[in-house]
């Protein structure tokens, strides 16, 4: 195991953790206003401080980690449920009306970064959660069908691809048997950076007021809100921040570390 | 005085041994043939030559190249040797040349490395080495890029910029391994004419002991990272000792035994078979053109047949297969296997595509790694209505892998776990599962070294034997099909333009395409032959 | 060449035609009645009729549609509901903003990211490279807005060195208006930088590997010649992509960073519209975005073709 896959695997499960327990039990209620105790500094009481409303921010950035994860799995399990199927579809028939369709709905979808998806979906239905999920969630879509069909073109190129054909099995069973297995590998790395990605992008969202709403906690909320406190009330902004970092940042490492740990396999079973 | 002598070169990366007391010598004019296998260390002794080595590299010993000690120079140094003292031809020259700079740059850049002249003077020069290496300006202007260019005209412009400073010493690593036999011959003898003009020494890599013999004036053997026999090309073909250089020498012209006779009933017959591609549309509104990869071709092949079919890349071949095997409808013609159609009203049919299996020739690329062999060996039940199961397919497995000669435990490994030659076995395993009449071996001894190579030859022939089976060879390598057919068919451009008995067609070709071939294959001499089959 | 160039053209029309089609849809014919959605849910019928009027309401929605588009053909974005102005107007005044803002970002993290990723490729395992993959890996994984408080912090606020946000306006001169937009560019150029960085730096050891690098060396070129003459160009080709998706990221991410520094750019007008529920506003603006990466993305395949022959004889 190298010390990047480590390093990122205990950095992500943190949050991940921090998120689950955040369920069971938090220090304080992150709905109750303590206007006595308002931008405190980090204390015994309140190890990260407390924001402008008396709330506990460790609190706040537990329950926040669960917005962010969510939204950005969600949109994860969107990207790759409709992008992984799409990308074996048109890897499978290339050249034919189907692929070409798939990679100029890539192209036109590329066009919109997931701000102005969000941005769109907000100005009719107003700003919510869900309209980050689905504005992260479409944008995934063309990154997964194109990495799954550069993969599988490649795959269709080799001789046990021929050889299924020889065996008589059509294109759908040589995707599934065949295809899938071997870009699994690239899925994953690639599902990591998304997942990174997303909860930039969740944070980003909300922090313009196009993601989670008040009162529900989350990580890009927080920042805006510390906005013009930042010069006397610093911790305001400096522990959701962090959050979103290393969060990111542990993900990135892992994903960085399962390549390296794949791609050395893929090398020896190639020799 | 040498050119070039290595003296007890050893050599390890990051600890693994590679060579081991290596020592040989090229005069000036001299061509020094260096055979070996796959990890013999071969082309890791061309390469000390020139320090071109991996990060992590040891070398120990001595290597003097007119008389400059390599392994002591620093980098400056060498760069200022290499490609105007000592020179290199590669392997692979579809990859070679950068693809982003047209072809008399690369050559130019070679002088102007070098030397400080003009730009013009350089280009000028340029021309000349490209001429020389039979390339000449009127038909190949230097503006040209390397993707307008096929793979022997890219190797000649690698060997105009090895050549453009008139280096003492070219070192050439398999420069033909990767083209046709008749490029192969135009090639070497361009670098044998080269070799002789400049009076530059050749140091030829190769696993060819043919092509080896046709050229050198000296033949050094290696295996594992040592020399095992090395001397004067006339008498080492003919008084060699070590077991290993008999063994070799043995393989490179093995001739598998067989006992069956082919029926005089046809199995398969092919008749004016068409198959047509669209080529990309001529413009933005132009209608796509067609390309015709297989012409009209008809033959049969009689149970139990070895039938060859010879070829240059290119010329329909893997085509021909992927009709034959039903992977691909036909324009016009038809193939029948035992009188019922491959194709039946626009679909493949079953029934005909279960009694044919095929092998192909890439052993690493032949199997999907995620799979056991088990797994991968009973793939073509897909085809068989009623496929076993459970301890009946286990039992079918087991059959198939100890009939190639591995072992029924074999079964739960994984690809990986297995060398070239046993992966050759397990795709042959893979094709006896479901029992055909007919295996088309694509290229299927192709990649494997000499000594491999015969031992599948063998292997194969006692299959066709045991279980009657009808083979369909296809193969660029014409003294593999002279050895294991019986009857063969030259195809060029999508037609046959030859077909007879193996022994005849070789004894007494007809077709000038064909003289073109078997004059173009290296061969090694015929008392060399003889002695190779008492071996 | 040429027919390489009209190719991608047309793509790239029939990309904005249906992009618009998308945008009209999910603008103009989700929200049911536009005009009652602008004004709210206790608006008089003689308002939203008079609404309806102006904004061409009572015609088929092809006619508004293609009204819509031949409209911004010649320039004609529509009027603003709120604030009563020409759209293209306003647009033209914030592009004044966000456009110089998205090229010194892209300028920036081209600037950084190139020699970063090249010395980083030579000198591939040594303390160098660890640094700038170190330094990359963080990059890539701050939030830009939070980035750019916490150089508000403290380039603004404890230093003083630059203002904390507001536009100087290009009025008051190149440098005032550039300094204005130097923090909010940095914010935006650094993560770019550091993905560009590690793009250039994998396609460089990529290149490094190949066959025709180890020619070259063979040709008596040393480690550093056989980089810079043949690797490089070589290694341009996926980087030219990740610029052209880039750039993508830069717009969107300045609508972002604009709401930090308090810039009067497209960002904020896109914001300002949508609590205004002026969708005539959202609309012109999502699709002049859209227009400038789908343009960017030619562009870059523009460029691909330079740099790559065996494209430019592609038919």
């Amino acid at each position: 195991m190298s010390r990047n896959l480590v390093l990122g695997a205990v950095l992500s499960a943190v949050f991940v953790l921090a998120a689950l327990i955040s369920f069971a039990w938090v220090p304080y209620d992150v709905t109750q206003m303590d206007i006595t105790n308002k931008i405190k500094p980090p204390s015994p009481a309140h190890p990260l401080g407390t924001d402008h409303f008396g709330r506990d921010i460790l609190s706040m950035i537990m329950v926040g980690a669960r917005t962010s994860i969510a939204v950005a799995l969600v949109a994860v399990g969107i990207g790759m449920g409709l992008g992984v199927p799409l990308g074996l579809a048109a890897a499978a028939k290339k050249g034919g009306w189907l692929d070409e369709l798939i990679m100029r709905a890539n192209d036109l979808v590329f066009a919109f970064p997931s701000l102005l998806i969000a941005i769109m979906i907000t100005a009719v239905f107003g700003a919510s959660a869900i309209n980050a999920i689905i504005a992260i969630g479409i944008f995934n879509i063309p990154v997964f069908a194109r990495l799954t069909r550069s993969g599988a073109l490649s795959l269709w190129t080799r001789d046990f691809v021929l050889a299924a054909r020889v065996a008589g099995k059509g294109a759908t069973r040589i995707s599934v048997e065949h295809i899938l297995p071997n870009v699994t590998n690239l899925l994953i790395v690639q599902g990591t950076i998304q997942f990174s990605l997303g909860i930039l992008a969740e944070a980003g969202l909300s922090y313009v007021g196009l993601g989670a709403q008040p009162p529900t906690p989350s990580w890009g909320r927080m920042l805006a809100d510390s906005q013009t406190m930042v010069s006397f009330a610093p911790h305001m902004a400096l522990f959701p921040g962090l959050a979103i970092l290393l969060t990111v940042l542990g993900l990135n490492l892992m994903g960085d570390g399962l390549r390296d740990r794949f791609d050395p396999k893929l090398q020896r079973a190639r020799q | 005085m040498s050119l070039l002598r290595i003296e007890n070169l050893s050599m390890d990366i990051h600890g693994t041994p590679i060579l081991k007391d290596v020592s040989l010598s090229v005069d000036p004019g001299q061509i020094v043939g260096v055979i070996g296998e796959s990890g013999s260390g071969k082309s890791m002794t061309a390469f000390s030559v020139m320090q071109l080595l991996p990060d992590g590299t040891n070398c120990a010993g001595r290597i003097a190249l007119s008389g400059h000690e390599m392994l002591t120079l620093g980098e400056r140094s060498l760069c200022r040797l290499r490609g105007s003292k000592v020179s290199m031809v590669f392997q692979e020259p579809m990859t070679a040349l950068n693809p982003l700079k047209p072809i008399g740059e690369q050559v130019a850049e070679t002088i102007l490395i070098h030397e400080r002249t003009s730009r013009a003077n350089a280009m000028h020069r340029a021309a000349e080495a490209l001429a020389r290496a039979e390339l000449p300006q009127d038909r190949f202007p230097m503006s040209r890029y390397p993707h307008e260019l096929s793979g022997g005209q890219r190797q000649r412009v690698v060997i105009a910029m090895a050549i453009a400073l008139r280096p003492n010493l070219l070192i050439a690593d398999e420069p033909t391994t990767a083209l046709d036999v008749t490029t192969q011959a135009e090639i070497l003898t361009l670098l044998k004419r080269l070799a002789s003009e400049d009076g530059m020494g050749l140091l030829l890599i190769s696993h060819d002991l043919a092509v080896v013999a046709d050229m050198a004036d000296h033949i050094v053997i290696m295996r594992q990272g040592e020399v095992v026999e090395q001397g004067p090309a006339q008498t080492l073909l003919r008084e060699m000792r070590h077991p290993y250089s008999l063994a070799l020498l043995a393989a490179s012209d093995h001739v598998p035994e067989r006992e069956g006779q082919p029926q005089d009933m046809p199995l398969l017959r092919v008749r004016d078979v068409v198959r047509d591609y669209a080529t990309p549309r001529k413009g933005l509104w132009g209608t796509p053109g067609t390309f015709r990869a297989v012409d009209g071709i008809s033959f049969d092949i009689r149970r139990g047949e070895n039938l060859g079919l010879v070829g240059e890349s290119g010329c329909g071949k893997s085509t021909l297969t992927r009709a034959i095997l039903g992977l691909e409808e036909v324009q016009a013609g038809t193939i029948e296997l035992d009188g019922q159609p491959v194709f039946t009203g626009h679909r493949p049919n079953r029934a005909v595509r279960r009694r044919m299996q095929v092998v192909f020739q890439d052993p690493y690329g032949s199997f999907n790694p995620r799979w056991t062999v088990a797994r991968l060996v009973c793939e073509p039940f897909h085809l068989a209505d009623d496929p076993p199961t459970g301890a009946a397919r286990d039992a079918a497995v087991a059959e198939a892998l100890e009939s190639v000669g591995l072992a029924a435990s074999d079964a739960e490994k994984y690809i990986h776990e297995f060398s070239g030659g046993q992966r050759q076995r397990i795709a042959i395993a893979r094709a006896l599962i479901i029992k055909p009449d007919l295996i088309i071996l694509d290229e299927a001894v192709s990649a494997l070294d000499v000594s491999v190579r015969a031992q599948v030859l063998d292997l194969l022939a006692d299959l066709s034997d045991r279980f009657g089976l009808t083979y369909l060879f296809i193969s660029h390598d014409l003294s593999v099909v002279r050895s294991i057919t019986d009857r063969v068919l030259v195809m060029k451009a999508g037609k046959i333009v030859e077909q007879g008995e193996t022994e005849q067609v070789f004894a007494d070709p007809q077709h000038p395409y064909t003289q073109q071939l078997i004059a173009a294959a290296p061969q090694l001499p015929d008392d060399v032959r003889r002695l190779a089959h008492e071996h | 060449m040429l027919r390489f160039a009209l190719k991608r053209l047309l793509s790239l029309a029939a990309t904005l035609w249906v992009a618009s089609l998308i945008i009209f849809l999910s603008l103009e014919i989700v929200p049911g009645d536009p005009a009652a959605f602008m004004l709210g849910m206790n608006a008089q019928e003689d308002t939203l009729n008079a609404l309806r009027e102006e904004l061409g309401l009572n015609q088929g929605p092809l006619q508004r549609y293609l009204g819509w588009v031949g409209g911004m053909l010649v320039g004609d974005f529509g009027t603003s509901y709120t604030y009563r102005t020409p759209v293209a107007e306003m647009i033209l005044e914030r592009v004044q903003v966000s456009l110089p803002l998205a090229l010194y970002a892209l300028t920036l993290s081209t600037v950084i990211a190139f020699p970063a990723g090249i010395w980083a490729a030579s000198r591939r395992g040594r303390a160098a490279d660890v640094t700038v993959m170190g330094l990359t890996q963080l990059g890539v994984a701050i939030p830009n807005f939070w980035f750019a408080m916490l150089m508000v912090l403290v380039f603004a606020i404890n230093l003083r060195w630059f203002n904390a946000g507001g536009f100087a306006g290009w009025d008051a001169g190149f440098f005032p208006a550039m300094k204005s937009l130097t923090l909010p560019a940095i914010a935006l150029a650094l993560p770019q930088a550091s993905i560009l960085a590690r793009v250039m730096r994998s396609s460089l050891l990529d290149t490094l590997s190949e066959d025709f690098i180890r020619t070259a060396r063979a040709k008596g070129l040393t480690r550093a010649q056989a980089l810079w003459r043949h690797a490089l160009r070589n290694a341009l080709i996926p980087v030219l992509t990740i610029i052209g998706l880039q750039f993508a990221f830069l717009l969107a991410g300045a609508i972002i960073i604009e709401n930090v520094f308090f810039l009067p750019g497209l960002g904020r007008l896109v914001f300002q519209a949508i609590s205004a529920r002026d969708l005539i506003v959202v609309e012109s603006v999502v699709m002049l975005l859209v227009f400038a990466v789908v343009l960017v993305n030619f562009v870059v395949d523009l460029a691909y073709a330079a740099v790559d022959p065996r494209l430019r004889g592609q038919k």
